[in-house]
């Protein structure tokens, strides 16, 4: 601290743009496993409800079989589909830490660091997703548990993390969209409670396309999970899927959200 | 080159007149303190050089950069501690400065230590691995600090940064300020609703009184306009006809804010 006045060494802020968007999504990712480390409990708390579904659910729908899965017990064809629940649910509720750093001024402070707002959307975006990626570890442990005939492709395991942080970073984006939107964490609780389930049932989650009503059908078409957990279980049980698509869908979807919940950050700063 | 200037500079919230026609400059290596009563716009005011706010082109510039034009330039050149009090509870004292690092882009080799010896020079090295849920208030706004000076700013921005704090802690958390001052000859722009903090700490004092800037002098100078024996609280009464203890402010807002961060320091 015994230094002259002092700018900062010129080589300090004469990162590209690029460069600087990748470092500060490093660093919220990074930041993210710290608040993990400390806090381990939530991993744990956020396994109970997906254990649940594969257990009651799953099970006793494999017994019963009346959803038509072909050859594929229906615990297998589920399992993807809770995957995906899982990570939806970390980062749909995302944007209340944001409110709340808000409130706490925490915001206030990281938007006066030299980070674009777009950089620091996507960095969350992507804490995100690390935080979705270990829940997903866990329903994935849970799963072979089970028994569930999962891949041992490494390259195939990479991809489903892969659409697992994409995947989340777009629900996290919409969570903070909303966050910009309504302001309040109170608000943006019972947004978020409204419109994950619905997410979740129009999709292919629990039950494949087909046996749909025709409406249904539609919306299945324009939600991301849907794409999500096609690739997921495509990548996973090896059922046909359409993975271009898929991922096609979900990054446009994410660098969509990341533009759009970027444009309502200055609200939450006011 | 003024550190800060600032002409002209207005801003409302719908019809709430916040910051009305204000013109201001704070010179390279001074401390400078805007002085005056809950609602009397100094938030604001910073709000807008340190960018959180819009302001038109030209009328703010920090060292003589552009607020509006040049953002990201800007902010490379301030360390910002807001009104309340915010670390990240969950993380440790250490990890709540090593972010800033990162993100003012510290190099990775320089970082480490930096971190440290920031630590170090708010006092708060012995407790650096312990997570923030654990300080006091005093600790917590010399954290603030650290997490301010890790970038070496050039122009460091604290607003109100004893308020809600015992005597003991204020008195703490000015010796860190003095220090990092007559260490580094740093410019520092501070708010405050305290006469007597202004006064001892202070080069300059503008008081500032519904949006405008009523007076502005070093606490000599202000005193000498008044009277031999006035005092800073005279001063302000004798230009503003207004206390410095009324509360112009709709209120609800920093109520809200404040029971906030006391629930997530909790
Ligand atoms: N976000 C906001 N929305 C509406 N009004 C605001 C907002 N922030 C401040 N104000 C109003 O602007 C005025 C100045 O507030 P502020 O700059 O916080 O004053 P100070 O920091 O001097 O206490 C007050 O009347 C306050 O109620
Ligand atoms: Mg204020």
């Amino acid at each position: 601290m015994s230094a002259p006045p002092a700018a900062p060494p010129a080589a300090w802020g004469d990162r590209v743009l690029p460069r600087l968007f990748v470092s500060r999504v490093a660093t919220m990712c990074l930041v993210e496993l710290q608040k993990l480390r400390h806090d381990r409990s939530e991993l744990v708390t956020r396994a109970i409800q997906p254990a649940l579904w594969l257990l009651v659910f799953g099970e006793t729908f494999t017994r019963l079989r009346v959803i038509p899965t072909g050859s594929l017990p229906y615990l297998d064809y589920l399992a993807p589909g809770i995957l995906a629940q899982s990570a939806l649910f970390v980062s749909i509720f995302y944007g209340i830490q944001i409110i709340w750093e808000r409130d706490a001024g925490v915001l206030s402070k990281l938007l006066v660091t030299p980070t674009p707002r777009a950089a620091l959307v996507a960095g969350k975006a992507f804490a995100a997703g690390v935080r979705a990626v270990l829940q997903a570890l866990v329903v994935l442990v849970l799963s072979a548990l089970l028994g569930v005939g999962l891949t041992a492709n490494p390259l195939r395991l990479l991809t489903v993390l892969l659409v697992v942080v994409v995947g989340s970073a777009f629900f996290c984006c919409l969570s903070i969209t909303i966050a910009g939107l309504v302001l309040t964490r109170e608000r943006l609780m019972g947004i978020g409670q409204a419109i994950t389930m619905p997410l979740f049932f129009a999709s292919n989650a629990l039950y494949p396309v087909q046996l749909m009503p025709g409406w249904l059908q539609v919306i299945n078409h324009v939600n991301p999970l849907s794409y999500e957990v096609d690739a997921l279980r495509g990548l996973l049980i090896g059922t046909p899927a359409t993975l271009p698509l898929d991922l096609a869908v979900l990054v446009g979807a994410a660098a969509l959200g990341v533009g759009v919940a970027a444009a309502l950050l200055p609200r939450l700063a006011r | 080159m003024n550190a800060v200037s600032c002409t002209g500079v207005r801003h409302s919230f719908g019809r709430t007149v916040a910051v009305d026609d204000l013109d201001l400059e704070v010179a390279p290596g001074e401390v400078f303190g805007l002085l005056g009563p809950n609602g009397a716009g100094k938030t604001t005011t910073i709000r807008m050089i340190t960018t959180l706010l819009p302001a038109p082109p030209g009328a703010i510039r920090v060292f003589g950069t552009d607020v509006a034009r040049e953002k990201l330039a800007v902010r490379r050149l301030v360390g910002y501690v807001p009104q309340q009090l915010s670390a990240d509870a969950t993380l440790t004292g250490r990890e709540n400065v090593a972010l800033f690092a990162r993100l003012f882009d510290v190099p990775r080799a320089a970082r480490a230590e930096q971190v440290g010896s920031v630590l170090d020079a708010v006092g708060l090295l012995e407790v650096a691995d312990r997570q923030a849920a654990t300080y006091s208030g005093g600790m917590i706004r010399r954290l603030e600090l650290a997490q301010a000076l890790v970038s070496t700013p050039r122009l460091l921005v604290l607003d109100e940064p004893t308020i809600g704090l015992d005597p003991i802690a204020r008195a703490g958390v000015w010796e860190r300020i003095g220090q990092v001052r007559a260490d580094t000859g740093m410019t520092v722009l501070v708010t405050t609703h305290h006469m007597a903090e202004a006064e001892q700490n202070c080069d300059r004092i503008a008081l500032m009184h519904r949006g405008r800037i009523t007076a502005i002098g070093s606490p000599a100078e202000l005193r000498a306009e008044v009277g031999e024996h006035a005092s800073l609280e005279d001063v302000f009464r004798a230009r503003t006809g207004g206390d410095l203890t009324e509360d112009t402010s709709k209120g609800i807002r920093d109520v809200r804010a404040t029971r906030r961060t006391a629930r997530r320091l909790g």
